[in-house]
């Protein structure tokens, strides 16, 4: 028995990608970080900027998403988000044109405890990817 | 009758109007393949929303503490709507239909003795709309320097209406666009999105899933994100309806000015053998007189 599922991520202009030969996918749910393996139980749960992981045979793939939501259901993963980068073909400059408009918004004060934990998350991610 | 001068200056007036309005249907042609497109594209994720909203409306637990956003504030007096419109005119029937079917809204609403608020995106919904609802308009959005329609914009918008929603300023929001059938028929459309109507609830996803955190908080970060992606999907349908409807109303004026033109010519040679007819017969006639 093949141990693969599929996985389909898409973001308002389209669909950005479909593969169906995925081992595991690390997600960064709001609640921590999560890893779905073929066979999880049936989930929905938001993301939280960070790192998407797509473990499969022909490579791995990492992506930086800013917000989203996953659901699993008989074994397809489905991510909605609405900023997704390929890190792979993400530059230097790009990272830190994001990085300047995260901390930006972190150092707002008008923002409720929500949007000040998003903001600061964005900028610890996007830090350590330098 | 004009004289042939005047008929020549027509002819040539009528020909290049037709050659503007030939290429403006071109331009447009090409314009409505990609938006198309991106409107094609764009569905999946509008889609898959739904889905993910259905299940979660249909897995909450007390029904009484569900989100403002998805049950309503509990009365209907004040309506918010939201009417899009492009921001270039030149296409047809593509704004008027949108004012028209949004104007009948707003006479309904009136009429039973709501409240009536108005957000206006493009400039031209703005123009129709100022002369009789102009107290009622309460923003007016234009992207006229976004080239395709893009999900920030519409996130900007979504969220506007949001924070009016919070801030108690209306119970129903409704937006109003026109949904692209094809490049002929364009379906003005009016939608609510506050509070969100499931008519088409499906108790067929019988299929428990396990939420984290739970599906009261899922569902509050949901909505609004919801909100946005129902005014992108407007967007997108909105951007290939105003080509499509450009295409054809130029392609009409096109067909028009060639008709033009020919009637014009007839004209201008009927008239111009009248003439010289006329000098012959004077000729002739003062020829037989000798």
């Amino acid at each position: 028995m093949s141990e693969e599922f599929k996985v389909e991520i898409v973001n308002p202009e389209k669909s950005f990608l479909v593969k169906d030969d995925v081992s595991e996918v690390v997600v960064p749910a709001f609640e921590g970080e999560m890893g779905i393996l073929k066979d999880h139980i049936s989930i929905i749960s938001f993301l939280k900027p960070g790192i998407i992981k797509i473990l499969s045979k022909s490579g791995d793939e990492n992506y930086y998403v800013e917000d989203g939501i996953v659901e699993f259901k008989n074994n397809n993963l489905s991510i909605l988000t609405s900023t997704i980068f390929n890190l792979a073909n993400m530059d230097k400059s790009k990272q830190q044109d994001l990085l300047k408009v995260a901390e930006e918004e972190a150092n707002k004060t008008d923002i409720n405890d929500q949007s000040k934990f998003l903001a600061d998350q964005k900028v610890e991610v996007l830090k350590t990817l330098n | 009758m004009a004289s042939l001068d005047d008929l020549k200056k027509r002819i040539a007036s009528v020909k290049s109007t037709q050659k503007i309005t030939k290429a403006m249907k071109m331009v447009a042609a090409a314009k409505l393949r990609r938006a198309q497109e991106s409107a094609e594209k764009g569905r999946p994720y509008s889609e898959k929303m739904n889905n993910v909203i259905l299940n979660l409306s249909n897995g909450i637990s007390d029904k009484e503490n569900a989100p403002k956003l998805l049950s309503g504030t509990g009365n209907e007096k004040t309506h918010l709507c939201v009417v899009m419109t492009s921001d270039r005119g030149l296409c047809g029937g593509f704004n008027s239909n949108i004012i028209k079917k949004a104007k009948s809204y707003f006479v309904k609403i009136l009429d039973e003795g709501k409240e009536l608020k108005i957000i206006t995106v493009g400039s031209k919904g703005n123009d129709q709309l100022k002369r009789v609802y102009g107290d009622k308009i309460i923003e007016n959005i234009s992207f006229k320097e976004s080239k395709n329609a893009n999900y920030f914009d519409a996130d900007k918008v979504g969220k506007m209406v949001i924070e009016k929603f919070e801030a108690g300023e209306f119970d129903v929001c409704t937006i109003f666009y026109n949904q692209f059938k094809n490049v002929i028929t364009q379906i003005p459309q009016a939608q609510q999105i506050i509070p969100l109507n499931n008519e088409e609830e499906e108790t067929s996803s019988e299929e428990s899933y396990e939420f984290e955190p739970d599906e009261d908080e899922i569902l509050s970060n949901l909505l609004p994100m919801n909100i946005s992606t129902q005014i992108f999907k407007a967007m997108l349908e909105n951007s290939a309806s105003e080509q499509g409807s450009r295409m054809s109303a130029m392609d009409n004026a096109t067909r028009n000015a060639g008709e033009m033109v020919d009637k014009l010519t007839i004209e201008y040679n009927r008239s111009r053998q009248a003439a010289i007819t006329k000098e012959l017969i004077e000729i002739i006639s003062g020829a037989e007189s000798l």
